[in-house]
């Protein structure tokens, strides 16, 4: 970990944060990691769930789809401290899934952020299937094609486009502190995440750390998103 | 061979948001003659089609094939719209798709989706991704399409209506093979010439209307509805 030392300035901070970067600190790997372990979980659980439901409300007609959507669209802008706040309740000790013993474990991160994400990616993919489902619907009635396997063939046939969902929830989720400090706790070597020790070392002075890992963070981000643009990119010029 | 025809249609009405589209339309479209659908835009041609092939329910009256299984007439029968819709995989995989969904066992799917490629002159691009063909190709694609399925009746809603003449040409003779293979043609198109090419015999829509049915020579000769005079004549059948 860097020194004690404040920098006066957010130059000297920037440079403290170039040499943290460049001294491969394994303190500071661990952390990485087990931040893109426990944001890349829930994206992976979020959109195994998000992406049926999505293309569930798209193609079904039932009464209240539209409040379905609406309360989709409305949990997208779930307050990420609320959602650490009910999943504290029900692993808590007393709570529901207390005898887990799931609190302040990286489990428990990942469920708080799967939870957290979930309606993004549901909503968007929501919002894409339809636009497809208006496009291919009178060809897929015609071939016979209607209800799971509509959803399954559209879903199958849009994957390009969903990376943008997905992303948009892999966002979410790296970039959230509140959900993770209260599920996990923020214990030093355990579920400590970039998140969560720059909020700390912020709050303790250390800028130089907190400002390297937020410079790790944003080009994490960036490298993610730049190779699923790549692959989507290559993938649609591929197949129109 | 046809158990689904005649197709009967009684006292057929069509309303869309309290606009009425089609009104009161009875008539049998048999086996055997290409029925050609004309009639100007907004006549009400693609919804007749579509309320035919069971894509749309008709506010009043009753569409009944011969064949009282619903999900056999479904089968029997399939449809190429003026705009083809492909799946984003490859053309060939675009036909087995289709076949699947007919519930055809996979050694036939591949038999039959290669015949109908080579039939629409479309297998040297088989492994292509569909939707990078052109459009002229991709229409030729939704009839190997239909082609593969067999069907006892071919529904065309404007199938050369965005091609160029020498794509026209292509999905014409395509049609004519239909045709020669015994599949019942029902055409929609408000090109005259194509409607003398490929028709038997014509089914003049005007504003919602039935106003004439003959064969094609006599409508175009002799048309009896002042209606279709001046639709032959190129004049707007309205003004």
């Amino acid at each position: 970990m860097a020194g004690g030392n404040i920098p006066g300035t957010m130059i000297e901070a920037l440079g403290g944060a170039a040499a943290l970067i460049a001294s491969g600190d394994p303190k500071l790997i661990e952390i990485i990691v087990l931040s893109l372990k426990v944001s890349l979980s829930a994206v992976f659980f979020a959109t195994l769930l998000a992406l049926p439901i999505g293309a569930a409300v798209a193609v079904a007609r039932f009464p209240g789809r539209h409040a379905v959507i609406v309360l989709l669209n409305a949990l997208m802008g779930l307050p990420p401290v609320v959602v650490g706040l009910v999943v504290y309740l029900l692993l808590s000790r007393s709570g529901p899934l207390g005898e887990f013993g799931l609190l302040f474990t990286p489990p428990a991160m990942v469920v708080a952020q799967t939870i957290l994400i979930l309606p993004i990616i549901a909503a968007l993919a929501r919002q894409a299937v339809e636009d497809a489902w208006i496009e291919y619907q009178e060809q897929l009635r015609s071939l016979g094609v209607v209800g799971v396997s509509a959803a399954l063939t559209l879903l199958w046939d849009i994957r390009y486009s969903l990376v943008t969902a997905i992303l948009a929830g892999l966002g979410r989720a790296s970039a959230e502190v509140g959900a993770v400090m209260i599920v996990g706790g923020n214990i030093d070597g355990v579920t400590r995440v970039m998140t969560t020790t720059i909020a700390l070392e912020t709050s303790k002075g250390d800028l130089p750390l907190a400002l390297g890992l937020g410079i790790v963070l944003i080009l994490l981000v960036l490298l993610l998103n730049a190779a699923a643009f790549i692959v989507k990119e290559v993938a649609q010029r591929k197949y129109g | 061979m046809s158990a689904l025809l005649p197709l009967r249609l009684d006292g057929v009405s069509f309303a869309a948001g309290g606009r009425p589209i089609l009104d009161n339309i009875s008539a049998e479209i048999g086996a055997g003659p290409n029925t050609v659908i004309l009639g100007a835009n907004g006549a009400g041609k693609s919804v007749l089609m579509r309320l035919m092939h069971g894509l749309l329910v008709p506010s009043a009256g009753r569409i009944d094939w011969s064949d009282p299984d619903r999900g056999r007439a479904r089968q029997l029968q399939a449809m190429v719209f003026q705009r083809p819709v492909m799946l984003r995989r490859s053309a060939r995989a675009n036909v087995t798709f289709a076949l699947q969904a007919a519930g055809i066992a996979c050694a036939e799917r591949e038999r039959r989706a290669d015949e109908a490629l080579r039939e629409v002159g479309l297998s040297h691009l088989a492994g292509r991704p569909a939707r990078v063909l052109s459009g002229g190709e991709q229409q030729r694609l939704a009839l190997a399409r239909a082609w593969a399925l067999h069907p006892e009746v071919l529904f065309l809603d404007e199938p050369t209506a965005s091609l160029d003449p020498s794509a026209t040409r292509e999905i014409e003779t395509i049609i004519k093979a239909f045709d020669a293979s015994g599949t019942k043609i029902v055409m929609a198109t408000h090109n005259l010439g194509q409607a003398q090419r490929l028709g038997d015999e014509v089914l003049f829509l005007h504003q919602g209307r039935l106003v004439e049915r003959a064969p094609v020579e006599t409508f175009f000769k002799q048309p009896a509805s002042p209606e279709a005079v001046a639709f032959i004549k190129g004049e707007l059948p309205w003004a």
